[in-house]
């Protein structure tokens, strides 16, 4: 196998991956207690109801924390960062930075990062993240 | 269960360690079974009571030729043993067996009759994680560190320290597979796996196994060898995604696990003669050592750079070598409930003196399951 590996959609995370085809990042947020979650399912992983929205996050997030991997994968070179997102709304995601050096010198905790959408497959766009405040 | 009321009868690794490609992950779990039962004084008729992880509980009763009344087939990685323990203690304790067997055997390096690792691709982690090129442990288990040392101010060179410090562990133990002492410059200038990761900072990987016969205490005198017995045990479960980790400085499932064991052994951290903390990677003890309470949160760097942990400190750590340098067939867990058993029975090769009461802590997964046991060498 030598091509990066691509979710298989469910039911529960359909939204999800129409957003990313749309480009939208969208997440849940309970009408209960208020909070935003992530990953995907009908209900509240906080409080348990099932009372909730699906809405588009605004994209911003900051570098939490990351590895820079230095051997081969399918569908990667390295050297290549797998990251852990802090989004704005709450949530944290994984994903890869890009359009940045992967070095510890260019990927800083904490700095601001903002989402951009790479399209895979017809079914499958992936969301990635980049330093923020460039244009695209 | 009653502190003391269930004891370990018989414990054995497999006869070899390290590479044995001429052996199949389903005859690794017989040979430290069989090896077990031979340290025990028992048959596998006797054994009324089965527990496993890698091999599904059919697999091996049918493979050892038992029959068993009780079976736990609990998988939630590499404590996965330590689960078995507690449930094992709680079967035994509840009457619905006597005497349990528990068996490891991973074929980790040499993959003979191993089943092949994947990752669904509708899973959660397949959707969510595995997209973004985690290829392994390495690439997951590591993650939060970056964030753990800036929360805590702590460098690189303590986290080798840690490794640095089981090497002088395993150079007592003839059979750790790695024994030349490293230096903290030596592990900085390993080759880069995961960034910030060094190889000296991630496990072995290898082939072995381990088992444990468990009976009531009742019937400890009636074993050749020393009873070891359980004064408490816990375990928990948080995600299987490292990315959803709640706290990346800590993990729930290791707080919640080493609370119980704790509380239902009665004891408390100045009573710990002797202490495991599995460690895949460099940085687990770190947490392990901060989340069982040994420490504040963010001391551990410093505790173990002082070494406190280290051969005439006054905490032993991780005395078999750890799965840094001793052995890591995968799921490492039955080690270092092995070396525990060792230790209380007064019979390691880097024995600590007068070991009365040991704590041995599993992870499972990526932070995503724990267990922990306290074993002592006398009922309360």
């Amino acid at each position: 196998m030598t091509e990066r590996p691509l979710p298989t959609i469910t039911p529960e995370t359909r939204h999800f991956w129409e957003g990313t085809r749309a480009g939208e990042l969208r997440l849940q947020r309970c009408a209960g207690c208020g909070d935003a979650y992530f990953p995907p399912r009908p209900f509240c992983p906080s409080c348990g109801s099932a009372e909730v929205t699906i809405f588009r996050a605004s994209g911003r997030a900051t570098l939490y924390s990351y590895v820079i991997h230095q051997r081969p994968a399918p569908g990667f070179v390295p050297p290549y960062s797998i990251a852990v997102v802090q989004l704005e709304e709450g949530p944290r995601m994984m994903t890869n930075i890009v359009q940045v050096a992967q070095t510890p010198e260019a990927l800083q905790l904490d700095m601001p990062l903002e989402v951009v959408f790479e399209r895979m497959s017809d079914d499958i766009s992936l969301p990635f993240f980049r330093p923020a405040g460039r244009s695209a | 269960m009653k502190p003391g009321s269930i004891a370990i009868v018989g414990a054995a690794e497999t006869t070899e360690l390290g590479v044995i490609p001429h052996m199949s992950q389903i005859q690794l779990h017989a040979d430290c079974a069989r090896n077990a039962l031979r340290d025990a004084g028992l048959k596998a008729a006797d054994i009324d009571g089965l527990a496993c992880a890698g091999e599904v509980p059919t697999n091996v009763a049918h493979y050892l030729g038992i029959t068993p009344k009780w079976v736990d087939g609990t998988a939630v990685g590499g404590c996965s043993f330590m689960l078995h323990v507690r449930h094992a203690a709680a079967a035994i304790s509840a009457r619905l067996c006597t005497t349990v067997l528990i068996t490891h055997g991973e074929s980790g390096r040499s993959r003979i009759g191993a089943q092949p690792r994947t990752i669904l691709p509708a899973s959660l982690q397949g959707q969510f994680e595995a997209p973004f090129g985690i290829l392994g442990p390495p690439t997951m288990f590591t993650i939060p560190v970056l964030r753990y040392l800036k929360t805590y101010g702590n460098t690189q060179e303590q986290l080798a320290m840690v490794a640095v410090v089981q090497r002088e562990w395993a150079a007592k133990n003839p059979r750790a597979m790695m024994k030349d002492p490293v230096t903290v410059d030596d592990v900085l200038a390993s080759r880069m796996i995961a960034y910030p990761f060094r190889l000296f900072m991630c496990c072995l990987v290898t082939d072995g196994g381990g088992a444990l016969i468990l009976a009531s205490a009742e019937r400890a005198k009636d074993f050749p060898q020393r009873p070891v017995y359980i004064l408490g045990t816990g375990e928990s479960v948080e995600t299987p995604m490292i990315s959803q980790m709640a706290d990346f400085t800590s993990s729930r499932a290791f707080r919640v696990s080493g609370k119980q064991a704790f509380e239902s052994a009665g004891i408390r951290h100045a009573d710990v003669d002797h202490l495991m903390i599995y460690d895949a990677f460099a940085h687990l003890p770190l947490y392990g050592l901060e989340d069982l309470g040994f420490v504040g949160r963010g001391e551990a760097a410093a505790f173990i750079a002082e070494r406190r942990t280290a051969p005439g400190g006054e905490l032993p750590l991780n005395t078999n070598g750890g799965g840094l340098s001793y052995t890591h067939t995968g799921m490492y867990g039955m080690f270092a409930l092995q070396e525990t058993v060792r230790q209380v029975r007064g019979t390691a090769p880097a024995q600590v003196k007068d070991v009365q009461v040991a704590v041995c802590h599993g992870v499972g997964g990526m932070f995503g399951a724990s267990g922990t046991i306290v074993m002592a060498d006398r009922r309360p």
